[in-house]
């Protein structure tokens, strides 16, 4: 099943006794932007903190069963964390760049990573282009590279928040509610990218915008107090739900 | 005050407004009254001093008679007192931005350990300078310093870290000042934002890796905070160092840390108590208090502007 990219089999998780994730089996497909749904507390930001298992910062977190990315099971023994982080980057609701300059927040993940001789100027260089270049903020910011990252508007800050995975080639780029602090035209604006983006990365984006996650994405999933309801094609899904569930929430009766 | 309560005069919020207007009062007489008395103290200590400085005496040391105007000098106690809080400083930032680091990146909060820790934290902040001074002699002196004689010297008949010394002061003035530096550093830990951390975690950075590169440089400032706050106690202390290391008088400056050394603090203290003749040593006296309230100063300003520069530095480069 080579065009699987992560798959789970009864995936539970426990915030110490609150049961937050149910049995939870999915199978999100290589390349394609899979959206996730529901209603607030669902669950949704705790799947995707799975998938890069940074739930775990949480002492009081427990998981059971199987989450298999690029058919490795990230919970083996074997796995380390910062390999898999590697692979599956992340992308957070509030823009969160790194307090350093733009260039510096391309490269942390080569710094953190790279073997020494991958780490002279002219790679970085390199990759500061190629990624700035791949999310659209090259031009604007090819002559700034050493300003403050922060000082970016945060329509730019996402986008390099985007950009500083892209050096470390992940496989799948999570993005939970990422235009959440944008106005309307930074939000086109990202989704505009994460679409030029389709094919080379498996995305998996949580939105509480419906309209979103329509235009937006190729595959749906709806979640339902830690469960998984429904999970098809996203025009499938809003035009022709197959659970009562489904279909009552996208006609807007939940939160 | 809201517009109403400002034009409304009914019965009610006039009363509240006598109540405002005596307390305004009240907390701003409160703070000219501090003021005045800061004042006094100044005014008074730079009166009498000034005349007293001179650079002799605050280039040079003692001749023949510390007690007589024109052949006292305090020079070795600028030094001293310079040297000792230096010293706390090396050690104390270290010690107490890993305990702080500990505390906040590592330790479950509701842990035993981290309770005894905090626990005694808070209460090691309100000991008594001259306990630490006991607990320096006890401890560091005689725990530590003849042992390390035992070892290192143990042909020789005359301690060499059994006794009195820089070293020593200067290590019990870093635990009495550790609370400070733990308190500080912490606070500015929980002043960062935990996206900051998780970003550097999603990118695989280790947790190592993320406090040294993006925890640290960004709670700089905060931890040079503790650092002032660790000097300005330290600074003017002298009971700590009565049985740790400050002597009443030495011929020649410290040449190691196991040399005693002489303070300015306890020099004001040695003038205003063993002076023979206390009219004739007073000129002294102020002008000593006088470089020692500047020493402090200038030793806090130091420290505030090292932490102005970092700031200034960190929004430049990002
Ligand atoms: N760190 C945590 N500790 C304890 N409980 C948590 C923690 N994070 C989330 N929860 C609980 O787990 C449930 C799912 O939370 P989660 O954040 O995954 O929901 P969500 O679907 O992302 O919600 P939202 O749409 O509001 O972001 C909620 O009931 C929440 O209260
Ligand atoms: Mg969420």
């Amino acid at each position: 099943m080579m065009d699987l990219s992560i798959t789970t089999r009864d995936l539970n998780l426990w915030y110490a006794k609150f049961q937050a994730l149910r049995q939870v089996s999915v199978e999100i497909k290589h390349g394609l932007i899979t959206s996730l749904i529901g209603p607030s507390g669902c669950g949704k930001t705790t799947l995707l903190r799975c998938f890069n298992r940074v739930n775990e910062r949480y002492g009081y977190v427990t998981t059971t069963g199987e989450i298999r990315i690029l058919g490795k099971n990230i919970y083996d023994p074997d796995v380390s964390l910062v390999e898999l982080r590697k692979s599956v980057g992340m992308v957070f609701q509030r823009p969160n760049p790194l307090p350093l300059s733009v260039y510096e927040n391309v490269v942390f993940g080569l710094r953190i990573h790279g073997e020494r001789h991958e780490l002279e100027r002219a790679r970085l260089d390199e990759a500061v282009e190629k990624a700035l270049s791949e999310v659209g903020l090259w031009d604007d910011l090819k002559d700034r590279l050493d300003t403050k990252a922060s000082t970016l508007q945060l329509e730019q800050q996402q986008k390099l928040c985007i950009a500083r995975l892209l050096p470390l080639k992940p496989e799948v780029i999570l993005l939970d509610e990422p235009c959440s602090a944008l106005d309307v035209d930074g939000t086109r604006a990202i989704e505009e990218l994460l679409f030029s983006l389709k094919g080379r990365y498996t995305m998996l984006i949580v939105t509480h915008n419906m309209a979103q996650a329509r235009r937006a994405s190729d595959e749906c999933l709806y979640m339902l107090l830690g469960e998984i309801v429904e999970h098809r094609r996203t025009e499938d899904l809003f035009l022709h739900p197959q659970d009562p569930r489904t279909a009552e929430y996208i006609e807007g009766r939940y939160g | 005050m809201t517009l109403h309560g400002r034009w409304e005069v009914g019965g009610g919020s006039r009363r509240g407004a006598a109540w405002s207007v005596l307390f305004t009062g009240a907390t701003g007489l409160a703070t000219a009254l501090i003021l005045a008395m800061l004042a006094v103290i100044l005014v008074n200590v730079a009166w009498h001093g000034w005349p007293a400085l001179s650079w002799r005496f605050v280039t040079a040391g003692t001749e023949a008679d510390m007690f007589e105007v024109g052949k006292a000098g305090v020079f070795p106690m600028i030094f001293g007192t310079t040297a000792r809080v230096i010293l706390m400083t090396l050690f104390v930032i270290p010690v107490g931005v890993t305990t702080a680091i500990y505390l906040h990146e590592y330790a479950h909060t509701t842990s035993v350990l981290t309770r005894v820790i905090r626990t005694a934290v808070a209460n090691l902040a309100g000991v008594p300078s001259i306990v630490f001074g006991l607990f320096g002699l006890g401890f560091f002196i005689h725990f530590l310093g003849d042992r390390l004689d035992l070892v290192l010297h143990p042909d020789n008949p005359k301690p060499i870290w059994g006794k009195p010394a820089l070293l020593w002061a200067s290590l019990t003035l870093a635990v009495m000042t550790l609370p400070v530096v733990i308190v500080a550093t912490e606070e500015a830990l929980r002043g960062l934002s935990p996206g900051l951390r998780e970003a550097s975690l999603a990118l695989g950075a280790t947790k190592l890796q993320t406090i040294w590169q993006i925890v640290l440089p960004n709670a700089l400032p905060g931890i040079l905070t503790g650092g002032i706050l660790a000097v300005s106690r330290a600074a003017g202390e002298v009971a700590p160092l009565l049985f740790t290391g400050a002597a009443y008088y030495m011929a020649e400056l410290p040449r190691s840390l196991t040399d005693q050394f002489m303070d300015l603090g306890y020099h004001v203290f040695v003038l205003s108590t063993q002076s023979p003749n206390l009219e004739q040593t007073r000129p002294i006296l102020y002008g000593t208090v006088l470089v020692l309230l500047l020493l402090t100063f200038a030793l806090n300003a130091t420290a505030i502007l090292v932490r102005a520069r970092m700031r200034r530095r960190q929004r430049a480069a990002g």
